[in-house]
């Protein structure tokens, strides 16, 4: 009973839940996954240790080159589409006062939709027979034949794109408002009376003090996109010519339906390295003092 | 409380033999294996997702029936057809889940060490119904047993709208690769243009090119599994893709599986490849466009290329019973009941023969002349070969398979993305991973 009274032990104590659901449910899949990397199991059949066999054999497939390719172009180009608007969208919420709560609530729906459900929806939008933003061109005379959206390349990757961007704007919306309000009033209170501009409101105050939250939202959003799998299932399903396959779907695909479960593994371990890449920016970025006030590293 | 008990049921199913019409036709002489199901037995079964309303309505009837008759109850789950393969491969994984799943293509060949013998079972339909077609020991036989039970295959055919290919000159259906691209380029030139998908689908993506490759001569494999796709027979299968496309509605390179109905059922493409599924939407729909639309509506064979025989590939359907099953015997007495003519039968007319036959007898169910459209789709199962022809099934033939390899070189070529020789050379490469060359 006496240990019941001992801080250190009693915060271990209680910090064993939690730990063990760590170990269960993260460290665990995460220690299989690589080492079935390092295996040639197959579906149903139990494997034997090849080293970097699989590594080696991804080295050479132009498929999952492009794979890595696609994944790096839709992360980057989704992440700062969503991080522009996003930024945007928190900079105009928080200038609104009427129906602000509701205003917000609707903002959270792509969010809070399904990832399959908004997945179907966009399939429709950008199917090549029946895409509403086709007839809606053509009715306004602007084409005279549907768009492309999912059949050519890169009319492709921007499709997708797009649609992570639809969905992932409210995440970065909400958490930079979040931090947006956060910011003294007697700030910009300040700043008015000594003659700022709203760009250098914006620079010298807004900016400096939301870039934590950035780093941390931002490192969210680019891990969250690295890893997309249910739109690009849904939509295209790495289609046209894996012209969308990312390396998720594509080691999705080669486990599952292909049988081949340790090169499908290894696909998603050579994941890991920018995963965390993106982690560790994000980490030692908040370290710095000068990122914190939104300066530079000179 | 079921009437019948389960030495009823073991009656039941051995008495069936002598009184079934079809078996009578086949000839056969067959003993029903001795299933008693076990004490306080109870199934689970994962199935594919029904494409036309009418083969699942009748297969749950008929699971209806078994549970009757042996009281042992069966709970039927469907997924997608496209999600049982996943589900599949992590029950024979982890050694759990539900005691039968109905799945397609060669997933008994990648784990058949986790599969019951069904091999009694086999003999018996066999035997009873005029035997299996050849090609249902490629995909379920595995060292001279039966790892699973063949269902059929969703049969693919030509669905023509016959009033477009009137207007486009042609009185018959092509029946060699010159005339069907003579038709193509017609319908294209009159506003009706064909589609066939050339997406990342696994069924239609997959059956047409498969059939374009095959009947040109070219293979993916040799009977050795030496990877042979390189070919002159290749680079013509790839000319002639070039050519089709060209005649194509705008959009085949992203096409899914449902794509191809939906354009088809919208009249923006008045021929496609495809399963009895759009008809079947077309017949029953209380539309009168539609209606009309069934009424113009005709399949027909691919047509035969140089080595003069059919050389389509269908979506293989299978039954598995995986060894942890607890109850192994109520397993097998429920695919054997569900296969019988009884059960079968009604199943196909139900589905108007979307799903054919694996056993020979089944040939003359009268679903397949009720009308002359359902005809092109009986012998599915005897004219198809196997993903992976012409050489062994396994994990290198589903794993090039799963990654579009032909797909993607057929895509890649008719799109003009890349030159012809160069998308077999990257098919050479890609196959050559899964062959281990």
């Amino acid at each position: 009973m006496k240990r019941l009274d001992d801080r250190n032990w009693l915060g271990a104590l209680f910090m064993l839940p939690a730990a063990a659901i760590l170990l269960l449910f993260l460290t665990y899949p995460l220690a299989l996954g690589v080492w079935l990397s390092l295996t040639d199991q197959k579906i149903g059949r139990p494997g034997e240790f090849v080293g970097l066999e699989n590594f080696r054999s991804l080295w050479g497939d132009a498929v999952f080159w492009l794979s890595v390719f696609n994944t790096l172009f839709y992360t980057a180009m989704a992440s700062v589409l969503k991080f522009a608007l996003g930024l945007w969208l928190a900079l105009l919420l928080n200038r609104v006062r009427l129906f602000r709560s509701f205003i917000r609530a609707i903002m959270l729906l792509p969010f809070i939709v399904p990832t399959v459900l908004s997945a179907i929806a966009f399939w429709w939008i950008f199917d090549a027979q029946f895409s509403i933003v086709s007839w809606v061109l053509i009715k306004l005379g602007l084409i005279t034949e549907n768009v492309n959206f999912l059949g050519d390349p890169w009319n492709a990757r921007w499709s997708v794109i797009a649609a992570n961007v639809w969905r992932g704007i409210p995440f970065v919306a909400i958490s930079l408002l979040a931090g947006l309000q956060t910011i003294p009033p007697s700030l910009y209170e300040a700043a008015t009376l000594d003659g700022a501009s709203r760009w250098q409101m914006f620079r010298y105050v807004t900016y400096p003090l939301l870039t934590p939250i950035i780093a941390v939202v931002m490192t969210f959003s680019v891990l969250f996109t690295f890893t997309d799998f249910q739109l690009i299932y849904a939509i295209t399903r790495g289609g046209p010519v894996n012209a969308t396959h990312l390396m998720a779907t594509l080691s999705f695909q080669r486990a599952i339906p292909g049988g081949q479960l340790a090169e499908g593994a290894a696909i998603a371990t050579a994941m890991i390295p920018f995963l965390v890449a993106a982690v560790l920016i994000s980490f030692f970025g908040l370290q710095r003092r000068k990122w914190q006030q939104g300066g530079g590293d000179a | 409380m079921s009437s019948i008990n389960r030495r009823d049921f073991l009656k039941l199913t051995a008495g069936a033999a002598a009184g079934a019409t079809v078996a009578r036709e086949a000839g056969a002489q067959a003993n029903a294996p001795k299933l008693v199901p076990e004490k306080g037995a109870s199934l689970r079964v994962l199935r594919w997702k029904r494409f036309v309303a009418g083969d699942e309505e009748m297969w749950m009837k008929n699971t209806e029936k078994f549970t009757q008759a042996t009281g042992v109850p069966v709970r039927v789950d469907s997924e997608s057809w496209e999600d049982v393969r996943p589900k599949a491969a992590v029950a024979a994984n982890v050694s759990s889940g539900p005691d039968i799943i109905l799945s397609t293509f060669d997933d008994a060949l990648l784990y058949p060490e986790k599969l019951l013998d069904v091999t009694d079972v086999a003999d018996y339909l066999g035997a009873k119904y005029g035997g299996w077609y050849d090609v249902c020991e490629k995909y379920l036989k595995h060292n001279g047993r039966w790892v699973a039970l063949p269902l059929g295959c969703a049969g693919n055919a030509l669905v023509m709208r016959d009033s477009h290919m009137k207007a486009a000159g042609f009185d018959t259906f092509p029946k060699d690769h010159a005339g069907f691209l003579k038709l193509c380029q017609a319908l294209k030139a009159k506003g009706t243009p064909p589609g066939f998908t050339l997406g990342n689908a696994t069924g239609d993506g997959n059956t047409w090119t498969h059939w374009l490759l095959w009947s040109h001569g070219a293979k993916v494999i040799d009977d050795n599994n030496d990877v042979v796709v390189n070919s002159p027979q290749t680079e013509a299968a790839l000319e002639h893709a070039k050519e089709l496309y060209q005649t194509f509605v705008p959009g085949t390179l992203s096409w899914l599986d449902p794509n191809n109905n939906k354009a088809f059922l919208d009249g923006q493409v008045s021929l496609t490849l495809n399963g009895i599924s759009i008809f079947y939407a077309a017949k029953n729909s209380t539309d009168p466009k539609m209606k009309e639309m069934a009424a113009d509506i005709q399949h027909y064979n691919m047509p035969i290329g140089p080595g003069g025989r059919p050389t389509e590939l269908n979506l293989f359907f299978n039954q598995m019973i995986f060894k942890y099953t607890k109850f192994p015997q109520a397993a097998k007495a429920y695919l054997t009941f569900m296969m019988e003519q009884d059960q079968y039968a009604p199943w196909q007319q139900a589905s108007i023969g979307y799903v054919t036959q694996p056993l020979r007898a089944y040939e003359s169910n009268p679903i397949w002349t009720a009308d002359p459209r359902h005809t092109p789709y009986r012998d599915a199962m005897k004219v198809m070969l196997w993903n992976g022809y012409s050489g062994k099934m396994g994990y290198a033939s589903a794993g090039t398979m799963a990654d579009f390899v032909v797909v993607n070189m057929v895509a890649e070529a008719a799109s003009g993305q890349r030159p012809v020789k160069e998308a077999m050379e990257r098919a050479e490469k890609r196959a050559m991973r899964y062959y281990k060359v």
